[in-house]
């Protein structure tokens, strides 16, 4: 792998037209990084799952990536309603999406256990009124 | 099995400029549900789906689905095909219903989860 990169997406709540661009991005760079391609596609669905969160929920937030020869860490940080029950958010098939969120394919209570599903760590902060901040990370050092 | 014999397979229209038939797909998923696709599709497979928004291609590229079908003659709005294009997802559409689309791929071959999976 090349050396360490880092960088920063800026997310804006309900801009489905770019909903993924993000992602993508990240994508593309660890591809050029010469990353695993399974672990690539770890890292980019859970980070696609967190940046839909973000702009299905959230006014506005900012995804930023570490990646290390260790390690790709992502943390995304929002401005929007908070998790009022992070443990019940992690339960699959709990959402409060919108109808007009699930005719678009998202919104079916899966995104945040999946993340954690793809991610070897997972961690959530979140105040209600104020935002959330995820973090995950996945190690560079497994195969799949 | 390949796009060119999924396309005979389920009489389908190509809807990419840059389709290359040649291209193996090892394996297929279906859903309308792009949550369902980050969490339970498989790399190098083909999607086959009734959801033609740009999310659909959006999913697709982060889980490394090699093409992409539409069904019940339902075609994707032009944002969709700029978009699949650039990310260079070919991607057919056939009048057959998702029901039918599945069970004719299957029947020539196609699986989805491999008893190999874990």
């Amino acid at each position: 792998m090349t050396n360490p990169s880092e960088g920063t997406f800026f997310l804006n709540g309900k801009d489905f037209a770019n909903a993924g661009n993000a992602s993508g991005s990240l994508k593309k760079v660890l591809e050029e990084m010469g990353v695993p391609p399974p672990l690539i596609r770890r890292a980019s669905i859970a980070a696609f799952e967190a940046e839909m969160n973000t702009i299905i929920y959230a006014v506005a937030g900012i995804m930023h990536y570490y990646v290390t020869p260790g390690t790709i860490r992502v943390v995304l940080q929002d401005m929007g309603p908070g998790i009022a029950d992070i443990d019940l958010a992690m339960t699959e098939g709990y959402s409060t999406a919108p109808d007009y969120i699930r005719d678009m394919g998202f919104g079916s209570g899966m995104g945040l256990p999946n993340i954690k599903k793809n991610a070897d760590s997972l961690a959530i902060n979140s105040v209600v009124g104020e935002g959330t901040t995820l973090e995950f990370v996945i190690n560079l050092d497994k195969t799949a | 099995m390949t796009l060119d014999e999924i396309k005979d397979i389920l009489d389908a229209e190509t809807l990419s400029a840059h389709c290359d038939g040649n291209t193996p797909v090892e394996r297929a998923y279906c859903a309308d549900l792009m949550s369902d696709v980050l969490c339970f599709s498989f790399t190098n497979s083909l999607l086959i789906t009734h959801l033609t928004n740009a999310q659909v291609i959006r999913t697709a590229d982060v889980a490394n689905i090699k093409a992409i079908v539409f069904c019940q003659g339902k075609k994707p709005p032009r944002e969709t095909v700029v978009l699949a294009e650039g990310k260079k997802i070919p991607m057919l559409v056939t009048g057959y219903s998702m029901f039918d689309s599945c069970g004719k791929l299957y029947e020539k071959g196609l699986r989805g989860k491999s008893e190999s999976d874990t």
